[in-house]
C-alpha cells in the first residue's frame, strides 16, 4: 500500500514537471476574446497569426477562448502564474483584466489588442480603423451609381463610430454630394450577431437608395452583405477578407491585421526585442489594408484602384489626416 | 410618404414572421398548461438545423424538414421533463436554451469549420421570394399597385405560411375537439381527466404542435430570411414572442397584431436612424431604438389590461395523491 502510494506521488510529480518547468521556455499564449476562436473575423485573425508563428519558427504557443468577460482575469492569472510570455489578450472587453493581471504579476509580459493599457509591463496594440474605413468610403463613393452609400454598424460604440466616421470622410474626398445613410443594429453586443436585422438594415438603405454598403457588424454584417448581393447591390466586408461570401457582389474587404500584431508579439519575444508600449498600427504600418482578389477583381475599375493607392499613399505619408472621432467625440472632417 | 409607409410595413411584415411563428408556437403549449420559455431555443435548434440541412442537401425542403424534426426532438425533451417527469417548466425551458446555445455552436464549428456558422446557400437552398400573379403589371396602379405588389407580393413562401397559421390556429383551438379539450387541460385537467382523456396524451400533442411551428420559425431565419445559421442568431427573437403572447392574452389574432406591433416598431425604428425630423434635428440612435420598449411599457401598462394566463399553467398534473 504503502509503495503504491509512493508511486503513485512520484509518476504524479513526473506529470506534474513540464508544468513547473515551463517558465524556462517562456512559450507565448493567447487569450482569444468572447465570440471565440473561429469567429470568422476578429479572433480568428488572432487564431492565424498565431499559427502563422507556429509555421514560421516551430515554436508551440497556449491559447484560450473565454466565453465571458468575467473569464479573462483567472486565464490571465494562469497563464502567468505558469510562466507563459508573452501573454497576448484579444479584444477590448479584457482591459481590466489585463490592467489587473499586469499588476499582480510585475514580472510577467502581458499584450493587449484594441485597447490600451498602460502598465510597465503591457504592450497595447491599437489600430487606426478610420484610415481603412477612407479607403472603403472612397471606393464605396467611386463604385456607387446613385450617390448614396450605406453604412451598417453593430453595436454603437466608439470603435464603430470612428469607423463611420473614416468612412464617411473617404466619400466625401471623392464628391461633397455623396450621401451616406448609417444605421447600427443595437446597443447591446447581440448587435454583432443578428444577420436578419443586418439584412433589415441593408435593404431599408437600399430603398432609400444605397447601391454600395459597408458592414462594420461581425455577424450581423453576414446578413448585410447577403442583403446586398441578393438585391444585386455591393457590400464591402471588414475584418477578415470577406469577397468570397459573394464573389462579384462584394468590393472589397478592409481588414484589420489582428494577425499580424499576434505575430510580432510572438516573433519579438522570440528574438528578445519584445517591449512595452503602446502600438498604434495603421495603414502606413500594414495594419490595415484591403483586399483585392479573384473575386472583386472587375468590380475595381483601373481608376478606383488608382485612386485608392494615391490616398494610401498620402495617408502613409501624413498628406491626408484622416480624423480620429475617438479623440474629440466629433466626427467633423 | 406613401411609398416609404409602404416600404416600412413591408419591413414590418418581415420582421414580424419569426415573432408571429414563435408566438404561435407558444400559444399551443400554454394552453395546454405547458410553460415554454424554450422557444428561444428551439427557433436557434431549428434554425442550425435547417441551415445545415440545406447546405448539405442543396434543398431548402429539407432544411424545413431537418428544422421541423429537431424542434419537435427539443418540445419532446421538454414534454418529458415537464409533462412526464413534472418537473419545473421554467427550469427545463432555461435548459433547452442553454443546450440549443452550446450544442448548435459546438456542432457548427465541429461539421463546418466556420466559427459555428453553416456554409452560405444560394440557389435551391433557400426559400426565395415569390412573385404574387400580376404583381409587376398592377406595379405601376396608384394606392393598390404598391399594397399589392410591394406589400402583399415578394415575399418567401414561409411569410405566407406564418399568416395561414393564424387563421388555422383558431380554427384548431376554438373549432375542433381536439382544440377544445388543449385549452380545457390547460384551465382545469382534472375536468378532462375524468371525462376518460388523457392528460399526458393532449399535452404532448401541444407541445409537437409548438415544435413544428418553433421549427418553421428556425427555418424562416436560416433558410428564408439568410442565407445560413450563424450563432446565437435568434438574439432573443424568442423571449420577444413569448412577451407578444401575453400581451395577446394567448388569443390567436390578438398574438398576430401584436407581433405586427413588435415589427412596426422595429421597422421605424430602423427608418428612422439617423433621420433629421424637423424641429428636432437628428434623434439619437439610443432613443429611436428604446421606442419600442417604451411604447411596449405604455400599451402594457394603460391599455392591454390584466393578462390572465391559461389557468393550469406551469403545473405539472398529478393524478391522484396517494
Amino acid at each position: 500500500m504503502n509503495i503504491l502510494l509512493r508511486a503513485a506521488s512520484l509518476v504524479a510529480a513526473m506529470l506534474l514537471m513540464p508544468v513547473a518547468m515551463s517558465p524556462a521556455l517562456a512559450e507565448p499564449a493567447l487569450v482569444y476574446s468572447v465570440g471565440g476562436k473561429f469567429d470568422g473575423s476578429f479572433n480568428e485573425a488572432a487564431y492565424r497569426g498565431a499559427e502563422a508563428f507556429r509555421e514560421k519558427t516551430g515554436e508551440s504557443y497556449r491559447d484560450f477562448e473565454i466565453a465571458r468577460d468575467a473569464d479573462s482575469l483567472p486565464a490571465l492569472r494562469n497563464f502567468a502564474n505558469r510562466g507563459y510570455a508573452p501573454i497576448v489578450a484579444i479584444g477590448f472587453n479584457q482591459a481590466e483584466a489585463v490592467g489587473a493581471a499586469a499588476k499582480a504579476f510585475p514580472e510577467a509580459r502581458f499584450s493587449i489588442v484594441d485597447m490600451v493599457v498602460t502598465a510597465p509591463n503591457v504592450r497595447s496594440v491599437t489600430f487606426r480603423e478610420q484610415e481603412g474605413a477612407y479607403i472603403a468610403g472612397l471606393l464605396a463613393a467611386m463604385a456607387s451609381k446613385t450617390g448614396t452609400i450605406g453604412f451598417v454598424g453593430g453595436m454603437d460604440i466608439p470603435l464603430i463610430r470612428r469607423f463611420l466616421c473614416g468612412y464617411r470622410q473617404g466619400a466625401a474626398s471623392v464628391s461633397k454630394d455623396v450621401r451616406v445613410l448609417f444605421n447600427m443594429a443595437g446597443d447591446t453586443p447581440a448587435a454583432f450577431a443578428d444577420p436578419a436585422r443586418g439584412a433589415e438594415l441593408a435593404r431599408s438603405q437600399i430603398a432609400r437608395g444605397a447601391d454600395v454598403i459597408i458592414q462594420a457588424a461581425g455577424g450581423t454584417g453576414i446578413g448585410v452583405l447577403q442583403a446586398a448581393a441578393d438585391a444585386g447591390k455591393l457590400g464591402i466586408g471588414t475584418d477578415s477578407n470577406q469577397n468570397g461570401l459573394h464573389p462579384g457582389k462584394v468590393l472589397t474587404s478592409i481588414r484589420k491585421r489582428v494577425d499580424a500584431a499576434v505575430l510580432d508579439n510572438f516573433l519579438d519575444e522570440l528574438s528578445g526585442e519584445w517591449t512595452p508600449g503602446v502600438h498604434v498600427l495603421g495603414l502606413k504600418e500594414g495594419g490595415m489594408d484591403w483586399v483585392i482578389d479573384a473575386n472583386n477583381r472587375d468590380l475595381i475599375t483601373a481608376d478606383m484602384e488608382a485612386a485608392a493607392r494615391r490616398a494610401e499613399a498620402d495617408i502613409a505619408a501624413g498628406r491626408i489626416i484622416v480624423h480620429d472621432m475617438a479623440r474629440d467625440g466629433s466626427c467633423a472632417p | 410618404m406613401f411609398d416609404t409607409l409602404i416600404l416600412i410595413l413591408d419591413s414590418t411584415v418581415r420582421l414580424a414572421t419569426p415573432l408571429l411563428l414563435a408566438a404561435l408556437a407558444g400559444l399551443y403549449s400554454e394552453r395546454s398548461g405547458v410553460f415554454d420559455i424554450g422557444l428561444e431555443g428551439k427557433m436557434l435548434g431549428a434554425a442550425f438545423a435547417a441551415g445545415a440541412a440545406a447546405a448539405v442537401t442543396g434543398s431548402a425542403w429539407a432544411g424545413l424538414a431537418a428544422g421541423i424534426l429537431v424542434a419537435i426532438a427539443l418540445a419532446l425533451v421538454h414534454g418529458f421533463a415537464c409533462i412526464t417527469h413534472r418537473g419545473n417548466q421554467i427550469v427545463s425551458g432555461v435548459a433547452i436554451n442553454f443546450l440549443a446555445i452550446g450544442l448548435t455552436a459546438l456542432l457548427g464549428q465541429d461539421w463546418f469549420r466556420q466559427g459555428g456558422r453553416t456554409p452560405p446557400l444560394s440557389g435551391d437552398g433557400r426559400f426565395t421570394n415569390i412573385q404574387l400573379p400580376f404583381a409587376e403589371a398592377l406595379r405601376d396602379v396608384p394606392v393598390i399597385g404598391g399594397l399589392y405588389s410591394e406589400l402583399l407580393s415578394g415575399h418567401n413562401l414561409l411569410v405566407y405560411v406564418a399568416f395561414l397559421a393564424v387563421p388555422v390556429t383558431w380554427w384548431v383551438l376554438f373549432r375542433t375537439r381536439f382544440g377544445l379539450r388543449l385549452r380545457a387541460v390547460g384551465e382545469n385537467p382534472a375536468a378532462v381527466d375524468t371525462a376518460g382523456i388523457s392528460v399526458t396524451w393532449l399535452r404532448y400533442r401541444a407541445v409537437i404542435c409548438t415544435g413544428i411551428l418553433c421549427g418553421v420559425a428556425g427555418t424562416y431565419l436560416s433558410v428564408a430570411q439568410s442565407a445560413g445559421f450563424i450563432k446565437d442568431m435568434t438574439a432573443g427573437k424568442g423571449f420577444i414572442a413569448l412577451a407578444a403572447l401575453i400581451f395577446a392574452k394567448w388569443k390567436p389574432v390578438p398574438v398576430m397584431f401584436a407581433c405586427l406591433l413588435f415589427g412596426f416598431l422595429d421597422a421605424a425604428a430602423i427608418r428612422l436612424q439617423g433621420q433629421e425630423i424637423p424641429g428636432i434635428g437628428e434623434v439619437p440612435v439610443q432613443a429611436i431604438q428604446a421606442l419600442p420598449y417604451i411604447l411596449t411599457v405604455v400599451l402594457l401598462a394603460g391599455f392591454i389590461g390584466r393578462a390572465v394566463p391559461p389557468k393550469a399553467g406551469g403545473v405539472a398534473y398529478v393524478k391522484e395523491r396517494t
